[in-house]
């Protein structure tokens, strides 16, 4: 069934874009990443201009994010606290991210540092993501005794010291606070909820129980991409309803399944898994930069820079 | 003597006259509904004359051109050993739809001149920012990207004329319109150089939920992203209740 976007104007099947949907919340469901850096790229695939698909997504996040939370909150798996520290943090850094692509888009090649920080980002992540999963796993393999992560780290010499009791943690608020305002930057840069670089910060540099993990970057995902939904509709215009209820629809039945789907899986297999897919999305978008287009010549929206 | 000159005008000026197009659309309106699947339009026509039939071969071109807008081209090179854009040209306009239906090889049938004055092909229809023609590269570029999309069509020997005088063609357009004027062109023929033409437009609206939605975006962009987020929470709500049920 065919389905003109109103603000996309571009005519899509109904169905694919609720397969994708679904498909996209199932993963968003059980790694606790809102799916954007996969859901993005395939909305440019199958020809939703860029600027809709970047606004539309953050929409579609907030309720894909908002279904899992609440999976989440039931089995007391979010740290309110700590969400609400990263959160003020990704609020800053979603409006500092806002102005920094402004003004790359003003230089002209807003695309290629858009693409350039994906394979970075998601390179460096993905990479050390996997290789600590594989060392986690080869130990418990050889029945070798599990080395507790170090507790004491230099996160834990900062002022301004608060107890997140859900995390386990008596740590400095400057921590999570710099980690919100990062990933808000790179949220806004890149269109995406940002869950990825969240979940790896919050296990390896704050130190929190993978246990929380997964709902407490839920929980401010939601936040981040709602402030960032509201600055594309009144600024660009290209929030399209329409998309984002077709992709929600199956968003958010998929990220109930996966929330349940993550119950069954231990820790290490779905951090694992997560390290797979990020460095597959990783490697094709480097395929695209290394590899000649077939076409070497695009259409930009507009005139002027 | 004045009088006698203006009949003398009239006169030379008969034989151009001596054909005429009358015109007509399938639609002259192309509503944008929610399940808009691209529209086909029968265009038709007839070409009335004063005068006995002229010798030699009747051709017609019709030309349907959407709403023309600038643009930019960009270009990808290697750098650094990656693809990346290294220059762009602007245009000053192009049309977002263009459809040229004809009843034989166009450049059989027109000459260079008549196409540069009434701005028949698809190349001619795209426009550099100033006064000179638009680089070569960058024009077949665009009309090549258009056409993947069906956007620009070029439909070389589709018109069918019956009796010298009725002509008919159906135009598709594509699903992914943009919204406005199309401007839909009628051209008679005869040695190559254009005798006659009439202009009609095609209406091409959003309507209903489409014109509804597009208009809040626009015109109350706050009330729109606020609604977009309600309707994201309460469908992330709504499945999570309903989810809970099942269970």
């Amino acid at each position: 069934m065919q389905i003109y976007l109103p603000i996309a104007e571009v005519s899509v099947n109904a169905f694919l874009l609720l397969g994708l949907g679904g498909a996209v919340g199932i993963l968003s469901g059980m790694f606790g990443v809102g799916g954007g850096f996969l859901m993005t790229p395939l909305l440019f695939f199958i020809g939703i201009p860029p600027a809709v698909a970047v606004a539309t997504e953050a929409n579609q996040i907030v309720a894909s994010s908002f279904s899992g939370v609440l999976a989440h909150v039931k089995r007391k798996n979010v740290d309110f606290k700590m969400g609400t520290v990263l959160m003020v943090g990704g609020l800053i850094g979603a409006a500092i991210g806002v102005r920094i692509f402004n003004l790359l888009k003003s230089l002209g090649q807003v695309d290629l540092l858009v693409t350039l920080s994906y394979v970075v980002f998601l390179g460096i992540v993905g990479g050390l993501m996997f290789w600590e999963s594989i060392r986690a796993m080869r130990r418990s393999q050889s029945g070798a005794p599990v080395a507790k992560r170090r507790h004491h780290n230099w996160v834990h010499n900062l002022p301004f010291k608060m107890k997140f009791r859900q995390s386990h943690l008596y740590i400095s608020a400057i921590p999570p606070l710099l980690v919100g305002i990062f990933v808000g930057v790179l949220a806004a840069i890149m269109g995406v909820g940002g869950g990825f670089v969240m979940v790896p910060a919050m296990i390896y540099i704050l130190g929190m129980p993978t246990k929380v993990v997964v709902g407490t970057s839920l929980f401010q995902i939601i936040f981040v991409t709602a402030f960032t939904t509201l600055l594309h509709a009144t600024t660009n215009y290209t929030v399209d309803m329409v998309l984002a209820v077709l992709l929600l629809i199956g968003g958010v039945v998929g990220a109930q399944i996966g929330t349940r789907i993550g119950v069954y899986l231990k820790a290490e297999q779905l951090r694992i898994l997560l390290a797979l897919m990020v460095l597959a999305v990783c490697g094709k978008l480097a395929l695209d930069l290394l590899l000649q287009p077939s076409e070497l010549y695009s259409i930009g929206a507009e005139a002027g820079h | 003597m004045l009088r006698i000159f203006v009949l003398l005008l009239a006169l030379v000026a008969l034989p151009l006259r001596a054909e005429e197009i009358v015109a007509g659309l399938s639609q002259e309106h192309v509503d944008i509904t929610t399940n808009f699947d691209g529209s086909e339009i029968l265009v038709y026509g007839a070409v009335k004359r004063d005068a006995p039939l002229p010798a030699g071969d009747l051709d017609i071109i019709i030309a349907v051109s959407g709403p023309s807008s600038p643009l930019t081209v960009r270009r990808k090179d290697k750098r650094f050993g990656i693809w990346v854009n290294t220059e762009s040209v602007e245009l000053g306009s192009a049309p977002s739809f263009y459809a040229v239906a004809t009843t034989r090889p166009l450049d059989d049938i027109l000459s260079p001149e008549q196409d540069q004055t009434h701005r028949i092909s698809v190349e001619q229809m795209i426009r550099s920012v100033g006064v000179e023609a638009p680089r070569e590269d960058i024009r077949d570029a665009l009309i090549r990207i258009r056409a993947k999309g069906d956007l620009y069509q070029e439909l070389e020997n589709t018109i069918s004329i019956s009796e010298d005088t009725l002509f008919r063609t159906d135009i598709a357009l594509p699903a992914n319109l943009t919204e406005g004027t199309y401007h839909t062109r009628m051209f008679i023929l005869r040695d190559k150089q254009v005798v006659a033409q009439t202009d009609t437009v095609i209406d091409v609206r959003k309507v209903g939920l489409e014109r509804f939605l597009y208009n809040l975006a626009h015109d109350l962009p706050l009330v729109y992203g606020l609604l977009s987020l309600f309707i994201a929470v309460a469908a992330g709500w709504g499945a999570s209740t309903i989810f809970r049920y099942i269970k």
